[in-house]
């Protein structure tokens, strides 16, 4: 088994399309940077005009943890997509390419196959939020410096003290990996039926997009699906980000306003990636290889 | 003689169409097994169930003496397989091609086992570039070296002078000869080039439309003492009326694609020139068919299916 999934990490670091991801979200992330450092004040000076007759902030606003929280937000709705190029192409992609049925007449059972490229792509997944991680958080820390986390939310606003601010970064990126993990698990789900990838890439995007609008829309009927959509739980990397208050109305240190919420969510990503990859099993071991 | 290979009673039906009807064949040790049949008639599928590629819908395959089955793992670990178009990782070079796929069937060689490798294939030189700047040919190559790379015991080459050029394939008919001849290697090769299988192959079967019309020994089905002669010439009336009034006309077979058709001992062709140009025919040509072509083209055309005449 290690033997196949050394194989399957090297097909895929050894393929120029896996580098076009990294490459997109340094460019993004970099211009992102780039942009904030010339006129970062406009920018925070835009954020705060709403609430700048009710309260007064002071210090650096404009630090590497707000950018960074500015960042996943823009990029977590990407991101997807860039995991899509290559989980939505494990199967679909040695279909058409014909490597399909050469790979399968080897010593290997279908399950052990597919579990290796399951496991191959959760690796450059992860991979890829760790290069996130590492720009948007390091990078964004190195150029801007620290600071307390001033987030403004829909109807209210947080204040996160600085030291407590990056046990949380870790926090949502680990659950953004898990999320990650769920798209990929989908994308890899949907490759069995392809032989070729453009259509599983872009079956997993509008099955993300369709179910995002769903998970979002606030029409009663739908509420009832809404808590099992994995798309409803993609963005509680944010709960992450919430903090309890004291009855006088202090920030807690160290707190999570709505933990379960988080508990919630990890369940419902873990059932959908256990669903998706045994679905996957299960097509796959049946399936006649004509390509 | 060892039986390497036994299937029986072989189905695959894809909803209202039956690509193998019930085939039964076998394969002895050392053979190098000829697997002919019309484009359509079901060899890639019978390959790819000998490959679990496929599900069968009915029938047993047993390979090494081991149902398939149930030793998917041993069965395979012991066969080579380029199935139709030789697909390899065109982002890789045929090295790390060959090294993967070494890996995959349960090997790990060295370096230099991997270059003697690819000279064997006669892509030794090109070891480093990768295969996407390679010919048909040389992908064709590499796949047999990726096939022959765990030292199968059997060899499975489904249509492997597909989209080769005449060098290419006199090149792949060589090397099958070699690994039959000289490692004394097992191999089952499909085609529907006869002229292809007639060369390489001791024993032949022949399928169509997923049944098999017939299974025996390649000499036994190829008499080289009836050779079919087709003849063109300027006027075909009046050559088909002079070889009516002469020895020949015992000779005389149905005409096929507007030419004249002989059946005759190859030792007479010298002959029967002789006697057209007495008979002031006009050649245009004289063209032999070996007696397999015509007999294949017959009992497909004719779709007559003929259990074994030999075993």
């Amino acid at each position: 088994m290690w033997t196949i999934i050394q194989i399957e990490l090297f097909k895929i670091f050894r393929r120029p399309r896996t580098y076009i991801a990294f490459g997109a979200i340094a460019a993004l992330i970099g211009i992102i940077q780039f942009g904030l450092k010339l006129d970062g004040k406009s920018y925070t000076d835009f954020l705060m005009k709403d609430i700048g007759g009710s309260m007064e902030i002071e210090g650096n606003v404009l630090n590497g943890y707000l950018i960074c929280y500015i960042m996943l937000q823009l990029l977590l709705v990407h991101v997807p997509l860039l995991v899509a190029l290559i989980a939505a192409d494990m199967i679909s992609g040695e279909a058409n390419m014909g490597t399909l049925r050469l790979l399968l007449s080897k010593p290997y059972s279908r399950t052990e196959l597919l579990l290796a490229k399951f496991f191959a792509a959760t690796v450059y997944t992860l991979m890829l939020l760790v290069w996130l991680a590492f720009l948007a958080l390091v990078v964004s820390i190195w150029i801007f410096g620290v600071g307390d986390l001033f987030l403004m939310k829909s109807s209210y606003v947080v204040l996160l003290n600085e030291a407590d601010v990056f046990w949380r970064y870790t926090g949502a990126f680990c659950f953004a990996a898990l999320a990650m993990v769920t798209v990929a698990a989908l994308g890899f789900f949907l490759s069995i039926f392809s032989e070729n990838s453009i259509g599983p890439i872009v079956a997993t995007m509008s099955i993300i997009v369709f179910f995002t609008i769903l998970s979002t829309l606030n029409i009663p009927v739908f509420n009832i699906i809404k808590p099992y959509l994995f798309t409803t739980h993609l963005n509680s990397w944010k709960e992450f980000f919430d903090i309890k208050v004291s009855d006088t109305n202090d920030a807690i240190i160290g707190s999570i306003q709505n933990p379960q919420r988080i508990i919630n969510s990890v369940f419902v990503l873990i059932l959908h990636i256990v669903g998706f990859v045994g679905a996957s099993i299960w097509v796959f071991n049946k399936k006649d290889v004509l390509s | 003689m060892q039986q390497i290979v036994q299937v029986t009673d072989l189905t695959k039906q894809f909803k209202n169409l039956t690509a193998v009807d019930g085939l039964s064949f076998s394969v002895n040790e050392g053979d190098v097994y000829g697997f002919l049949g019309q484009n359509g008639a079901g060899k890639s599928t019978s390959i790819r169930m000998m490959l679990t590629l496929i599900e069968p819908s009915n029938g047993e395959i047993e390979i090494f003496g081991m149902k398939l089955a149930k030793h998917r793992r041993e069965i395979l670990s012991q066969i080579g397989a380029v199935i139709e178009k030789p697909d390899i990782y065109k982002y890789l070079s045929a090295y790390d091609n060959l090294k993967l796929f070494a890996k995959l069937s349960g090997i790990n060689p060295s370096s230099q086992q991997l270059m003697d490798q690819l000279e064997m294939v006669g892509l030794a030189h090109r070891a480093n570039d990768k295969v996407k700047t390679f010919s048909q040919g040389m992908k064709q190559r590499l796949g047999i070296g990726i096939a022959l790379v765990h030292n199968p015991r059997l060899i499975i080459l489904d249509e492997p002078t597909n989209g080769l050029d005449p060098q290419g394939i006199a090149d792949i008919r060589n090397l099958i000869l070699h690994l039959s001849r000289e490692s004394k290697k097992t191999v089952i090769v499909s085609s529907h080039l006869l002229s292809e299988i007639e060369q390489i192959a001791t024993r032949v079967l022949i399928i169509d439309k997923g049944k098999k019309l017939v299974e025996g020994n390649a000499n036994e089905l190829f008499d080289p003492s009836q050779t079919i002669v087709e003849l063109q010439t300027m006027d075909n009336v009046f050559a088909l009326q002079q070889l009516k009034q002469s020895k020949w006309l015992n000779n005389l077979q149905a005409p096929r694609n507007n030419a004249i058709v002989l059946k005759l001992d190859r030792k007479e062709i010298p002959i029967l020139h002789t006697d057209l140009a007495q008979m002031q025919v006009q050649l245009l040509s004289l063209q032999p068919r070996h007696s397999l072509e015509d007999y294949f083209l017959q009992i497909t055309s004719n779709n007559q299916h003929v259990d074994h005449y030999t075993n």
